[in-house]
Parts: structure tokens; sequence; C-alpha cells
């Protein structure tokens, strides 16, 4: 969103104000000048195939970022996610051994249906309930991981048992673009405008800036921060069955630790912790970058252990670089106040 | 006479068995700014939450237009044209001022989708109206306290409100904001809006109200014309009550000084503070709410940083100090949330107690409950505290809190006792008790640096009275001088020689 980006420059043009003008411009060029050193070093980078993978591994991430962002947003936070992705993935995978002949359509409603069935946990127990969301879904994490493999028993799907039509959507293409990474475009188009166009929308960033002015507002606050939640439960639901889709082998360990991956995207996307400030383009943008990043490690033959200390350090500068610029506009406005 | 656009009737709210209010009555008028005075305390913000939907009246009746209502939240209230602008405004910092203005009722296009242009232009309409330079675009982050109280105002009259309340909108706006808030507020009346205006500044009442209420305890004591009050009569109204109460400070020898402060300053929030005070002394440090009294307090006791000035303890100076140096140079702090700053409410009395001597409790390192018994019981059984010193002190009154609290603090044996507001919300007998300790404590010898907005205590309890008023110390009075008017007159920030002529009292010492 482009008022955010100008709101922190108003009255001062300082270079630091030019680049976080907009956090998705920054990004972009972040992820431009990255795959261009890379490619230099390593001219295969940027091959078809190796693209095409890039934009595989991104939009399951990606996808998760759309619901984690919207619930950021409200100073809350989903840590259940990924064991979500992991019921949903298996239960997709069962349903097409179980049933052979299910259409593809169907497994995924279910697989939707039980995410928002899941969602519905967190909901209750963060809207109703008051317990934070830290702990809800930390909690919520590992009992829906418990049961998951508690339910699988040892057991695993294989690609075998999964119809091809449905594998086509992690491996075909469309216009050079997978079918998976399009439904990640679509969705995050239609998350975009929701959260810029409609009243809705404006509440999740009300709520998240100050909850207590959202209520003299008039916002439900309960049933925004519920909707939150069955949103991103829906969409982890979504991510369980195209993660079968991608991957079409699943077991009980499906999606684990990613919660991690999807929080940091979404944060290193300019979408602050403390609610209220970012968009959904730049938290998957956020998303992009670390993928791109963690590629070109690869490609530049770094060992893999590092990958998760880069991701931990861009995680750690983006916060940082958001506090810095919070710190100083406290400054600013504090000078404004000084009269007596 | 025309219609009030709003009319309150024989109001009566009480919270608890404490009477906020009895029986007020209050009418407002179109194109009438209407003043309401009063000391702390005397129930105003209780009123202008009633006004404004925060609080349901227990007893009275309550018409706007001529037609009976009853607001049970503030979106009624604003639906009826009553809105409320606080001195804090609670707006979303990270949306723009449009934005800000519309949210929950954004204008929709024909698509459903938030029509920004029309906002935009809605909200550029009412800046220019109000003459405000701001774009309707701007981010609310980063506006100074007077432009968000605009947003306030522009919500307001998209509202298109009849009444508009505001709670002392001036407290945190320089001279030139204030000029400005009353350009607006002129251009609102002469519109034909009823303004109802809540200040401590008796200037500022007298240069825009056409009427004034003054509140006493929770009643209306008196109302008028602006033209019909004087400032004096005013004064004489918001504090003119009996000292019934029995305040025993007694006589003790006066030593040594043991705090001297010197020019102190922190920009923004106070300057030019110098004083003492000195064994055996109560010093009372008076003032309206919000005249920087705590933070002289916190920044003589390290908490907040000086920008200048000097902290001496005896002959020790005291220079960008912590907490702690002010604690090992002999300074205790009881401050005035005894909830949020002064008491861990889920530990126990003696844990509480003895907070602040954990070094003296321990043996080997470890907390031996042996000495912690025998520190917490020494100053609570003088403190005639009720109640086991193993209960956790949630369960205890407000009066026995801040018994503990004290207690906390007197065991660190302090030369300077800086109490904030240490009757604040406790009850007539434990406030003679803490009045009785604090008596003794100076008695034997202790400093005794008093913050209170209670007048009767102020002036039963001290031996010397400073008077802040913004930032600065208007006046310092001796006992023998000081009345509840030359107090008043002091903490209003009006000049003494005006006290002295006009109201009778008498002048105490320049600053």
């Amino acid at each position: 969103m482009t008022d955010q980006g100008k709101s922190i420059v108003a009255n001062n043009n300082l270079w630091v104000g030019t680049l976080v003008r907009s956090r998705e411009a920054s990004l972009v060029l972040l992820i431009l000048a990255l795959t261009a050193t890379t490619n230099i070093l390593n001219p295969r980078f940027l091959s078809p195939q190796s693209l095409k993978d890039l934009m595989l591994n991104v939009s399951i991430i990606a996808l998760l970022v759309l619901g984690q962002t919207v619930i950021i947003l409200m100073r809350q936070i989903d840590l259940s996610i990924s064991s979500i992705v992991g019921i949903t993935a298996f239960l997709s995978g069962t349903l097409f051994v179980n049933h052979p002949g299910i259409p593809n359509l169907v497994v995924v409603l279910i697989a939707v249906g039980a995410g928002l069935a899941l969602g519905a946990v967190n909901a209750a127990l963060i809207a109703w309930g008051k317990i934070p969301a830290l702990i809800t879904t930390l909690g919520t994490l590992y009992i829906f991981r418990g049961a998951d493999y508690a339910w699988v028993h040892g057991r695993q799907v294989n690609a075998v048992n999964v119809p091809g039509s449905f594998l086509a959507v992690g491996t075909s293409t469309c216009l050079g673009i997978p079918l998976l990474t399009w439904i990640v475009l679509i969705l995050l188009a239609l998350f975009s405008i929701g959260l810029r166009q409609y009243r809705t929308g404006r509440e999740f960033y009300a709520i998240g800036s100050n909850p207590g002015a959202a209520v003299l507002a008039g916002i439900n606050v309960n049933r925004r921060v519920a909707t939150g939640f069955l949103i991103s439960g829906v969409i982890a639901g979504l991510a369980g069955a195209l993660w079968l889709a991608r991957f079409g082998t699943v077991d009980a360990t499906a999606g684990e630790g990613i919660e991690l991956s999807v929080i940091t995207s979404t944060v290193v996307g300019g979408v602050a912790i403390t609610g209220g400030v970012g968009t959904v383009v730049g938290a998957v943008l956020g998303a992009l970058l670390l993928s791109v990043f963690s590629s070109t490690l690869v490609f530049l033959r770094v060992p893999s252990f590092w990958q998760q200390a880069f991701q931990g350090a861009m995680l750690l500068l983006a916060i940082a670089m958001d506090a810095y610029l919070a710190h100083r506009h406290a400054l600013r406005s504090r000078v404004k106040w000084s009269h007596v | 006479m025309t219609t009030p656009a709003i009319e309150l009737v024989d109001i009566h709210k009480s919270f608890g068995s404490t009477r906020v209010l009895e029986g007020v009555s209050l009418s407002l008028f179109p194109g009438e700014v209407h003043s309401l005075m009063g000391e702390n305390g005397a129930g105003k913000s209780t009123l202008v939450k009633i006004m404004a939907g925060l609080h349901l009246p227990d007893k009275g009746s309550f018409r706007v237009n001529g037609r009976e209502v009853l607001f049970r939240s503030t979106s009624q209230a604003q639906q009826v044209g009553v809105s409320v602008i606080y001195q804090e405004p609670a707006l979303f910092r990270d949306l723009s001022i449009a934005e800000n203005v519309f949210m929950h009722r954004q204008p929709k296009t024909a698509y459903g989708w938030i029509d920004y242009a029309e906002m935009n232009r809605s909200v550029a309409k009412h800046l220019n109206q109000l003459g405000v330079s701001l774009r309707p675009e701007d981010p609310v982050l980063g506006l100074s306290i007077a432009d968000q109280q605009i947003v306030e105002i522009i919500k307001a009259l998209t509202f298109e409100a009849k009444v508009l309340i505001m709670d002392e909108p001036t407290a945190a706006l320089s001279l030139e904001e204030v000029k400005r808030l009353f350009q607006v507020v002129e251009r609102l009346r002469s519109q034909g809006v009823a303004l109802l205006f809540v200040s401590h500044r008796l200037e500022e009442v007298f240069a825009i109200s056409q009427r004034i209420t003054v509140m006493r305890d929770g009643r209306v004591v008196g109302s008028g014309a602006a033209t019909e009050w004087t400032t004096e009569e005013v004064i004489r109204k918001m504090v003119g009550r009996s000292l019934d109460a029995l305040y025993p400070k007694g006589s003790a020898e006066i030593g040594k000084v043991v705090l001297r402060v010197r020019e102190l300053r922190r920009a923004g929030v106070f300057k030019d503070i110098s004083f003492e005070v000195r064994q055996g002394e109560i010093v009372a440090l008076a003032g309206l709410v919000g005249a920087g009294r705590t933070e002289v307090a916190r920044a003589i006791f390290g908490i907040d940083p000086l920008d200048s000035g000097e902290v001496r303890i005896g002959e020790m100076v005291l220079a960008n100090h912590t907490p702690e140096m002010a604690m090992k140079a002999g300074i205790g702090l009881v401050p005035e949330d005894r909830q949020q700053q002064g008491l861990v409410m889920e530990m126990t009395t003696m844990r509480n107690a003895t907070l602040t001597v954990l070094r003296r409790v321990q043996r080997f390192g470890l907390v031996s409950r042996r000495k912690e018994w025998e520190i917490a019981s020494r100053w609570t059984k003088r403190m005639q505290l009720k109640g086991h010193i193993e209960e956790p002190v949630n369960v205890l009154s407000g009066g026995n809190q801040q018994k503990v609290v004290l207690a906390k603090w007197l065991a660190t044996r302090p030369k300077l006792l800086i109490v904030d507001e240490p009757t604040r919300g406790v009850d007539v007998g434990a406030k003679s008790e803490v009045h009785r300790t604090l008596s003794q404590l100076a008695k034997e010898g202790m400093a005794v640096m008093m913050i209170s907005s209670d007048l009767p205590e102020v002036i039963g309890m001290a031996d010397r009275i400073l008077v802040m008023h913004e930032g600065k110390l208007t006046a310092e009075l001796a006992r023998s001088d000081a009345t509840e008017e030359t107090i008043m007159f002091a903490a209003t920030g009006q000049t003494e020689s005006k006290a002295g002529d006009k109201a009778n009292a008498a002048p105490g010492k320049q600053k």
C-alpha cells in the first residue's frame, strides 16, 4: 500500500526515507540485484528449469504468507498453520487412496473445509477464550501435529495413488508459469484488493494499529480477529492439498517447521509484527526474496546449514530497520511536543 | 430562549460506594461555548463520559433537542450528534487522516469498493473550512497532538455533530496550537454547534466561553453567563469547601537540608525547578494534574533523564543517576499508581515489603525467610497493617496496599521520602493513618516531599507548599500563608498579585 510508505517520509526526505518509501520497491530491487549477481557467478541460475523450481519452491510459502499477513496485521500470530498443512495434505492423499475416482475439486474443498474447522478452533480460543494467539497457536501447533501423527500412524501416501491430473497442478505450466504459482498469484490479487478496497480489509489494519480506537470506531474486534484465523485456516487447508499436488508423497511430517519461514517472509516483506502496517504484495515479495536467497546459496555452493543462519539474519535486519525508523519517528514527534 | 442542543437533568452516578455525581444539571445551547470547571475529582470527566455514552447514569434524564435519549454506546451518542474529543486522541497512527475519519463507515463506489477519492475530497473540504494545512492522504503517524485533535474534530463534523465536547483539549498544546484550536472552535460556534469545553486554564475559559459552570464534589455549585463571572469567583467556587478533616502534622524540628535541586529542566516537561527539602520537613508539591509534578519526582529519583540541572542529596551530587543510585543515596519514592508501579500484586505482603532491601534479607546469596519476616513485620506493625503478611497483596484494600508500599520504602531507611498522591483512592481511616505515619517520620528527622492534589491534605500536612503550573514553579507558600485560594491561583497560572488584592488571600513568596 503506497500511502503507508508516503507516511513515513511526510516531511523528511533522507535516503532512508526514500528507501522505505515503498518496501515493495526496495524488495524488488534487492531480488533483482541478487538474481543478477548470482547469474553472473553461475549462468545456470536463470535457466528455465531452475526458474520453474524457484517459482514452485516459493509458491506454497507465498500462499501461507497471505493468511499470515491478515493475522499479523491485527497484531496476532498463527503458528499452527504448518500442522494444518500436515493434516490436510495427508487427508487429501487418503481421500484419493480410499475413494479412487473422486473429483479433484471435491478433495480440495474437503481439505479447505478441514482447514476452516481447525482455524475455527484457534478463532474460538483467541477471540472468545481470550487466550493470547501466541500461546493458543503454539498449543494447537502441537495438538494438530500430534493428532496428525496418531492418525497417520507411520503410513505414507505415494504419488502412484494420486491421479496425474491432480499432480499436474504441481508440475505443468501455463505461459511458462507453473499452475501452482498461478493459483497463488490470483489469490494474491484477491487478497490485495480485499485488504485495500473493502471495509473489512481496512478494519484489519485499524485493529492492529490501535485496538482501543477500533472499538471506539464501532468495529467488532472479536469477530474480525476470528475471521482472520478462519481465513488463515482456509489458506492452510488449501496449501495442504497443493502440498500433495507438488510433492506427491506425503507422510505425517508434511509441512513441519514451515510456519517459521512463513512468519519470517511476512516480516521481511514489511508487515510490522506490531500490526497495522504492511501489504500482501510486500509479504509475498519477502517470501520470494528469501527463496531466491536460498537458491543463491545453493548455486554458490554455500553449505546448507548457513541458509538458516542467513534467513535469521535477514529477519533481524528487517525488524531492526523497522524499529530504527519507528524510533526516529518517535523522536521527531517528541520534539514537536515540547513547548512548555 | 432556544431549545438546548443537549440537556442533562439531575444526573446521579456512583462507582461502588463512591458517589461521583449527585444531581448535576447542565444545558448546552447551539452556537454557545459552555465551559465546565472544577478541581481534580469534581466529577467533570465522569459527566463527559456519560455524555459520550461510555457510562450510563444511575438516575436522571437526558434530552437531545428536546427528545429523551439514553446512550448505551459511543456510536449511539455519535448518531444523535454528540461527539467527544479527548485530551489524547485515539487514532490509527498507521492509517491516513481520511481513513481515520471514515473508519468503519467509508463511502463506497457503485462496485462496493471503498471510494478513496470521495473520502479524501470530503476530508479536504473540512480541512479547508477549518483553515488547516494538512492533506487527507497524510498519515496520522507524526502528527502533533493538536493536529490529531483536528482529525477528531473532523470526524465529529462528518457525523454532523450538533454537540461537541472537548475534555481538556488544550492541556498538551502550545500557545500557537491553542490559538488555532480556538479559531476552529469559534468557527464551529458560528455554525450553530453547541460546545462544551472542559479546562483548567482560567484565561482560556474566559477568552472563549459564553457560559461557565463550576462543579465541586459531584455537584454544580455555580452556573451563569461568562460575563457574570470573575476569575476570583470561579476559583472561590471551585475550592470553597470546609476544612473538616483532621490533618495531624505535628511539630518537628527542622534540620539540615536533605534535598537541594537547582534549575532542573526536562525539555517539554518542566523547567527552572529549584527548591530544597530539610530534615523533619514535609514539603508539598501542589498543582493540577499534568502540571509536571510527578515528572519532577521521577527525574529526582533518576527514572527520567534531566536535560540540565543539579540534584543534591546532603553533600552528594547525583548526576545522570539511576533509581538504584538514588536509593543508595537515600531517596525513597512511593509512586502514585500502586498497582502498576508500586507492588507486585500476586506476591505476598512480606515479599513486597522487602523487595527494596533484598540484599539485607539474603544469607549466602539466598533469601532468608526469617529475615524477610523480621523486616516486613517491623514496618507493617508500625503501620497497623491489617491482614496477614503472608497473604498476596491483591486481597488487601487500597489503603492497606498503600501501607505496604510505604513499608517497602521505609525498610530502605531513606533520608528523603517522596510520596506521590499518598491517599488517592484510600478510605478515610487509612488516610489518617497514612498522614499520621508521614508526620511521625518527619518528626524522626526524615525529609518528606509529598505530591498531592488534595488541597486540604496539602494545607494540613505541609510545612511548605510549592505550586506548579505547566512545568514551572509558580509559588512557594509557607504553611501560615497557604489557603486553598492562593494555591489554586498559582496552580491555574494566575499572577500572585491578583490573588493578593482581589481574593483577599495572603500573598505567598513569589517565585
